[in-house]
C-alpha cells in the first residue's frame, strides 16, 4: 500500500496554523484567563485583587442554590433531550410513510429551525403571556394555576417546551435522512420477516438509525446545557427572581450582571470540566459501540 | 415639544460645524430607555445648545447592570466614557474602587464651579457620597417608592389613601375587595419593602453605619418587624388584598394600569409615564405607608434611581467640560423641566422652590409626595446604605420573597437564607477591595 505524504514539514504546518490559531486564540488564552481569575477574588475595575486558593469551588460547593441550580440543570438538559429526540423521531417516522405532499410537510416542520433562541424565548412570553397567553389560559381549563415568572414549575415547563420545540426541526432533519439512507433492500427483506410495524422498527431501523440518534444524544445535550441561554433569557424577563435556571445562566447572571469575576470564573471552569467528561463519554464508551455504515 | 427638540438638534448641529476647532467632546452612558431617554436626549441637545465649548453625545446603554457592566468593560480597555450612569445597588462596586472615578465633588471645584452639598435636598445628599460626606457621585434621577391610587377606586370603595399599614389591612384594603378591586400591588420587594423599609422605620439595615465606614459589613435583614411585614403581606396575598405579578417591574405595574389593582407601590419616577400613558381614570399618589406598631415617628425614606459618576483618566479639558455639563444639570431650570417630564424628584432644593413657584404642584399634587417623603425628619438609619456584591444580595432577596409568596418556604427561612447568603457575598466583597 502506498501512502500518501508531504514531503516537507512546512507545508502541513502552514496549512494547520490559521485553524490552531483560532483555537488558540478563542479557546485556550480565554480559557486559561478563566482558571487563573477563578483562584482570585477581585475588583471588577481591576484596582484590587485578592488570591484565595480554591475558596470559589469550595463555597460553590457549600451554597444550596448553587446545588439546587446544578440539580435543576440535569432534569432540563434529560427533558429537553428527551422530548425534542422522541417528538423529531416520531415526526420523521410519519413524514418518511408520507408519499403526497411530502415536500410541503417537510418544510413546513424544519422552518421553525431558522429561528434564533431569543426569538423562540419571546414567542414562549406571547404563549404563555400571564394573563391572555394561549397556552396559559390553556392550562388553566385544566386547573393549573399556571403563571410564568411567578411559579417555579411554571417558568420551568415554559422554558422547556420552547427549548424543545425550537430543538424538534433539526432532530426531524437528522432523522428524516437517517431514515432515508435506509437501504430499500433492507426494508423489504424486513417486511417479508416480520408484519407488525412497530416490530419492524424497534428491531431493523431503529438500530440502523444509532449513530444518528447518538451523533443528535450529544449534540441535545450541548444544546439544553448551553445553547438555550437565549429561551432562558428571553423567559426570565431581565429579573432571575425565583425562576428556575441553568449552570451556564448562573455564570452570566454572577459575571456580567454581579461582576463577581472570581465566582464566575470558578463556575465557567466547572462546566468546562463537564463539557471534558461528556466529550471522554461520547468517544470511549459510546462510539466504539455504535456502529457508523 | 417636538419642534424645540428639532430646533435644538439643530442649532446643536449647526455650532458643531462652525465650532469644530474649539470644540471638547464628551460622551455620556446612561440607563434611561423610552420616553426617559428622549428627556435625556432634550437635556443633552439643550446642553450643547447652550454653549459652543462643549459637545455631548449620549448613549443609551440599556439596563442599569449592563450599563455598569459596560462601564466596567471600557474602563479595563481604557475606553471609558467621560460620564456613567451607576444605579443605587452599584454604587458599593463603583465608589468601592477608588481611581475609577473622580469624586464629583472635587471634580466640581477643581473647574471653578460653585459646590455646597447642602444646596441638595436632604433624602438625596449623602446617599452618593462616602463616610466623610463627600459627594462621590452626582444624584441624577433620584427617585423613592410612593404609593399611586386610582381615585376613582378609592371612591367606590369609599375609603382614603392608608397611611399606615395597619389602617391598610383593617379597612382599605377589605373596601377596596369589596368594591370588586385587587386592593395593592408592588412592583420592587428588594427596594419598596425592604431598603426603604428599613429607612421609612428608622431600623438599622448593616452594621457600620449601613455599610458606609468599612467593607466588613455584615446585613442586618433578619428583624423582626420587616419579618413581621412579609408576614402580613403573605396573609393579605391569600386573603385576596394583595397580588404578586413575579419580579418583573412591568407585570406589576400594568394590572394598576388596566384598573385591575386599585393601588400601586412604584416609583416617584414613574409618574411622567403614568400621566402621558392616559389611563381612563383619575390617580394621585400618597406616602409609603409605616407600620405605627413599630414607629409612631416614621422617618424619610432615600432615593432610588441612579446617579451621574465622571471617569477616571481623561483629559483636563474633557473633565472640564464634564464639570460645565454638571452644573447645567443641577441648575434649577434643567431639574424642573427634568422633574417636570418624568417625575424625578428635583435635586436642589432651589429646584424644587422654582416648581412650587411655577404652580406644579397646584397643577400635579402626586408631583410632590416624593420630595416631601424625601424630606421628611431623617433618623440615624436614614441615609442610605452601601454593600457590595449588592445586585447579588437583591437577587436573593428578590428569590426569597418569590419563594415565600408561592409558599415553597416560610419568612422565617427565607430570612434566615437571605441573611446567610448575603453576609457571605459580603465577605467576598471585602477580599475584592484587598
Amino acid at each position: 500500500m502506498k501512502r500518501a505524504g508531504f514531503t516537507t514539514i512546512w507545508l502541513p504546518v502552514a496549512l494547520l496554523l490559521p485553524q490552531l490559531m483560532i483555537i488558540a486564540i478563542f479557546f485556550y488564552w480565554p480559557a486559561g484567563w478563566a482558571v487563573q481569575s477563578s483562584f482570585y477574588l477581585q475588583d471588577p475595575f481591576g484596582f484590587g485583587s485578592t488570591f484565595v486558593g480554591v475558596d470559589n469551588y469550595t463555597d460553590l460547593a457549600n451554597n444550596g442554590e448553587y446545588m439546587r441550580i446544578a440539580w435543576f440543570t440535569v432534569v432540563y438538559s434529560a427533558l429537553v433531550t428527551f422530548f425534542s429526540l422522541s417528538i423529531a423521531l416520531l415526526l420523521a417516522v410519519k413524514a418518511d410513510n408520507v408519499i403526497r405532499g411530502a415536500k410541503t410537510y417537510r418544510t413546513l416542520l424544519m422552518w421553525v429551525y431558522a429561528i434564533a433562541p431569543p426569538v423562540a424565548g419571546f414567542l414562549g412570553i406571547l404563549f404563555f403571556d400571564q394573563r391572555n397567553g394561549p397556552l396559559t389560559i390553556f392550562f388553566q381549563t385544566f386547573g393549573w394555576d399556571f403563571k410564568l415568572g411567578v411559579n417555579y414549575n411554571s417558568t420551568a415547563t415554559a422554558m422547556v417546551m420552547a427549548a424543545v420545540w425550537k430543538q424538534i426541526p433539526v432532530n426531524f432533519i437528522f432523522f428524516l435522512s437517517g431514515l432515508q439512507s435506509i437501504p430499500r433492500a433492507v426494508r423489504e427483506a424486513a417486511m417479508i420477516d416480520n408484519r407488525s410495524a412497530t416490530g419492524r422498527f424497534w428491531q431493523v431501523t431503529f438500530p440502523l438509525l444509532a449513530p444518528t440518534a447518538f451523533f443528535l444524544l450529544i449534540i441535545n445535550i450541548t444544546y439544553a446545557l448551553f445553547d438555550t441561554f437565549g429561551i432562558i433569557d428571553a423567559l426570565m424577563k431581565g429579573e432571575p427572581g425565583n425562576n428556575p435556571m441553568t449552570l451556564v445562566y448562573k455564570v452570566y447572571l454572577d459575571g456580567f450582571r454581579g461582576n463577581d469575576l472570581g465566582g464566575s470564573s470558578a463556575q465557567s471552569v466547572i462546566l468546562m470540566v463537564l463539557v471534558l467528561l461528556l466529550t471522554i463519554f461520547q468517544f470511549r464508551l459510546i462510539e466504539r459501540r455504535i456502529h457508523y455504515t | 415639544m417636538k419642534f424645540l427638540h428639532i430646533a435644538a438638534t439643530t442649532a446643536a448641529f449647526g455650532l458643531t460645524t462652525t465650532a469644530a476647532f474649539a470644540e471638547t467632546n464628551i460622551t455620556f452612558w446612561h440607563a434611561m430607555g423610552g420616553q426617559l431617554g428622549e428627556t435625556v436626549n432634550q437635556m443633552a441637545a439643550d446642553f450643547n445648545a447652550s454653549q459652543d465649548e462643549y459637545k455631548i453625545t449620549p448613549v443609551y446603554k440599556g439596563s442599569y447592570e449592563e450599563t455598569l457592566t459596560a462601564g466596567i468593560a471600557a474602563f479595563r480597555a481604557g475606553e471609558q466614557p467621560n460620564i456613567i450612569q451607576v444605579f443605587d445597588a452599584g454604587a458599593a462596586t463603583v465608589i468601592g474602587a477608588k481611581g475609577a472615578t473622580i469624586p464629583v465633588a472635587d471634580l466640581l471645584a477643581d473647574n471653578g464651579v460653585d459646590f455646597d452639598i447642602n444646596d441638595y435636598i436632604t433624602g438625596v445628599r449623602y446617599f452618593y457620597a462616602d463616610s466623610d460626606d463627600k459627594m462621590i457621585g452626582m444624584p441624577f434621577n433620584s427617585s423613592t417608592p410612593i404609593m399611586y391610587y386610582n381615585i376613582d377606586a378609592l371612591e367606590k370603595a369609599g375609603v382614603t389613601p392608608p397611611k399606615t399599614w395597619e389602617e391598610f389591612a383593617s379597612t382599605t384594603a377589605p373596601a377596596l375587595k369589596e368594591a370588586g378591586y385587587i386592593p395593592l400591588s408592588q412592583s420592587h420587594l428588594p427596594w419598596i419593602f425592604t431598603e426603604n423599609f428599613f429607612s421609612r422605620h428608622n431600623l438599622q439595615f448593616a452594621s457600620n453605619n449601613n455599610g458606609y465606614d468599612s467593607t466588613d459589613t455584615k446585613i442586618l435583614i433578619d428583624n423582626p418587624a420587616i419579618k413581621a411585614h412579609f408576614s402580613a403581606l403573605s396573609d393579605w396575598k391569600e386573603q385576596g388584598l394583595f397580588e404578586w405579578y413575579g419580579t418583573g417591574w412591568g407585570d406589576n405595574a400594568k394590572p394598576f394600569e388596566e384598573g385591575q389593582v386599585a393601588m400601586w407601590l412604584g416609583s416617584s419616577g414613574s409618574f411622567g409615564g403614568l400621566l402621558q400613558k392616559d389611563l381612563g381614570f383619575e390617580f394621585s399618589a400618597t406616602m409609603l405607608p409605616y407600620w405605627e406598631g413599630v414607629t409612631k415617628e416614621p422617618t424619610q425614606t432615600f432615593i432610588g434611581g441612579a446617579a451621574l459618576f465622571a471617569m477616571a483618566g481623561k483629559s483636563a479639558e474633557e473633565n472640564k467640560a464634564t464639570a460645565e455639563f454638571f452644573k447645567f444639570l443641577t441648575a434649577p431650570e434643567t431639574q424642573y423641566f427634568w422633574h417636570k417630564e418624568t417625575g424625578y424628584v428635583p435635586i436642589t432644593q432651589a429646584a424644587y422652590e422654582a416648581a412650587a413657584d411655577d404652580g406644579h404642584y397646584e397643577r400635579f399634587p402626586a408631583a410632590e409626595v416624593g420630595i416631601k417623603q424625601l424630606t421628611l425628619p431623617a433618623g440615624d438609619h436614614t441615609k442610605g446604605y452601601r454593600m457590595g456584591f449588592y445586585v447579588q444580595i437583591r437577587d436573593i432577596m428578590n428569590r426569597e420573597y418569590g419563594r415565600i409568596l408561592t409558599g415553597e418556604t416560610d419568612v422565617d427561612s427565607a430570612f434566615k437564607a437571605i441573611e446567610t447568603e448575603a453576609n457571605a457575598l459580603l465577605a467576598r466583597f471585602a477580599k475584592t477591595q484587598g
